[in-house]
């Protein structure tokens, strides 16, 4: 096992910030208690802001209205008429759901592996899993759903009504997979460097330490931020829609839209919230997790945090600098 | 043995991709401090606004958003953006949905900055009396600008891979060439490697050159 000395110890992004300021700390901080001036003030600002608003909210209208976008009959049908979410809608959230899940499951132990490869002790093991996870994650993912599609189409024989499905799994996958390695890695870093002591001083192999100390413990602490990678792969299920012909969520739009007179709009409206309920579900169980975990008395205390997702996701130097 | 790149205008095609990224970038950067500002403002009204938006757009997948700037605005609604062309229309349509999407997380990046900059400095400039905007632009986001250097990178190269996203509304940038290329030439692998290296060439120096800068200009403390 390769540890960082405790003194440099290489935080994770999400611990190295310095306590973060609760939501109402910082508001108060950045201005004084309003008195009777500055409530005047806010007031004003609140008057102007709603003015403004309501002009865009007016001109939004308008246009809608002009278009006949906002005719009962466009947005009725979601509402009284089950069958656009039996023939439209539900199957293509099942869709999204599958394809999500599946790149999940899949990219998890993979990621688990090329995360673990990264600690090695082995340099040409560090060097190989290190080019790989920086290969994928530089890389659009939309670029690798267009190879993983066409190599399936030229050299195996999967049927063209399920190779969309693969395609965009595939490509999920070697990008998330990537990504989740540095989640790992930066999870088995976050534990205390007494574990590994410890599990030294009591005669375990690299091996063992991994597997019944380091590991485990890692992945309790991982738990947020994985909750918060799948919201970023539900989110790119929707290239798959838009660009192989995968039948999810934004892919239902169009067929929709012909069916039920033109409700563009309507339709756009009701998947954006089908998408944003799903992953706000999603959002918010990860940082109950992460409030739990870091309450939590039994674990060491160690938390890759749901955000620590957006820093890992991008390329750049291995060992990343503490923000 | 790269005689099937011939015919096809590979350099137009990532021109266009730095491009997007580059309007998309300065539009974001505008658009996200202004929300990052409302987020931390006294005006409550301002911050509920800020919240709604930054949760409500950073949940929807950007293709969605891009490829409603197409089929709403445009086609249903006939906003084309004072362009006539289809090109161009397509191509401020792409930057005004990455705009939109990205502004949320520089948003998220800023007020993380915000939040490093320690209480004395704000305490100190209420002190001598600067207001709420003064203070801003004076004391806060100059520190905490400096303090988000690496997370707006990531930002920047996450947006980066984001404008293939473009392609779903037929802005001609590097991915839609990808797929023309696909669809005609054999050469599965070499076309993909083609492109693999055209983005790794775009984002990995992006974030050591950016990563550099960040350590140089974060504020020690």
């Amino acid at each position: 096992m390769r540890r960082v000395p405790a003194s440099d110890e290489k935080a994770p992004p999400a611990k190295a910030k310095p306590p973060a300021r609760t939501e109402a700390e910082s508001a108060t901080v950045l201005y004084d208690v309003p008195g009777p001036r500055a409530r005047r003030r806010n007031l004003l600002w609140t008057v102007l802001f709603l003015a403004a608003l309501a002009a865009v909210a007016w001109w939004v209208i308008a246009g809608l209205d002009a278009k006949n976008q906002l005719e009962a009959a466009k947005w009725e049908p979601f509402v009284t008429d089950g069958r656009v979410w039996e023939t439209y809608l539900l199957p293509a959230l099942k869709n999204t759901v599958i394809a999500a899940g599946l790149a999940m499951v899949l990219a998890l132990p993979l990621g688990a592996l090329l995360g673990i490869a990264r600690l090695s002790d082995h340099r040409a093991v560090r060097a190989v899993a290190g080019t790989v996870v920086e290969f994928f994650r530089a890389i659009p993912v939309l670029i690798l759903m267009l190879f993983a599609n066409a190599a399936y189409a030229e050299f195996t024989d999967i049927s063209p009504e399920t190779r969309p499905l693969y395609a965009v799994v595939t490509g999920l996958v070697l990008y998330n997979a990537s990504v989740l390695a540095e989640v790992v890695r930066a999870g088995i870093l976050a534990l205390p460097a007494g574990q590994t002591d410890a599990a030294k001083a009591i005669g375990m192999r690299k091996g063992q330490t991994m597997a019944y100390v380091l590991l485990p413990q890692s992945v309790t602490a991982m738990l947020p931020a994985l909750v918060s990678q799948l919201v970023v792969i539900v989110k790119d299920t929707a290239l798959g829609g838009a660009m192989l012909g995968f039948a999810e969520l934004l892919a239902s739009v169009r067929p929709m839209s012909a069916n039920y007179g033109a409700n563009t709009i309507a339709c756009f409206t009701v998947v954006a919230v089908l998408f944003v309920l799903l992953n706000l579900a999603l959002t918010t169980f990860a940082s109950r997790l992460e409030r739990r975990l870091r309450r939590g008395k039994r674990s060491t205390g160690a938390v890759v945090g749901a955000e620590a997702v957006d820093d890992l996701a991008t390329p750049g130097p291995g060992e990343r600098p503490p923000p | 043995m790269f005689d099937f790149l011939e015919g096809y205008d590979l350099l137009g095609a990532f021109w266009v991709t730095v491009q997007l990224t580059f309007w998309s970038a300065l539009g974001s950067l505008v658009w996200g401090t202004l929300l990052a500002a409302m987020r931390v403002g006294p005006v409550p009204l301002m911050r509920a606004f800020g919240t709604a938006y930054v949760t409500v757009v950073r949940n929807i997948p950007l293709t969605v958003i891009i490829v409603f700037t197409s089929l709403g605005l445009f086609q249903t609604l006939g906003i084309s953006l004072g362009a006539d062309r289809f090109t161009t229309i397509n191509f401020r349509l792409a930057v005004l949905g990455l705009t939109a999407y990205t502004s949320a997380f520089v948003c998220e990046a800023l007020r993380s900055g915000i939040n490093t900059v320690p209480l004395g400095q704000v305490e100190a400039a209420r002190a001598i009396g600067l207001s709420f905007p003064q203070i801003l632009r004076i004391i806060v986001l100059p520190q905490a600008f400096r303090s988000v250097v690496g997370p707006l990178t990531n930002v920047l190269i996450a947006l980066t891979k984001n404008t293939t996203v473009a392609a779903a509304i037929g802005v001609a940038e590097a991915a839609l060439l990808m797929r023309e290329m696909i669809e005609n030439e054999a050469q599965l692998i070499l076309v993909s490697a083609v492109f693999a290296f055209g983005f790794i060439c775009l984002t990995l120096p992006t974030g050591l050159l950016l990563g550099r800068l960040a350590k140089k200009v974060a504020v020690k403390r």
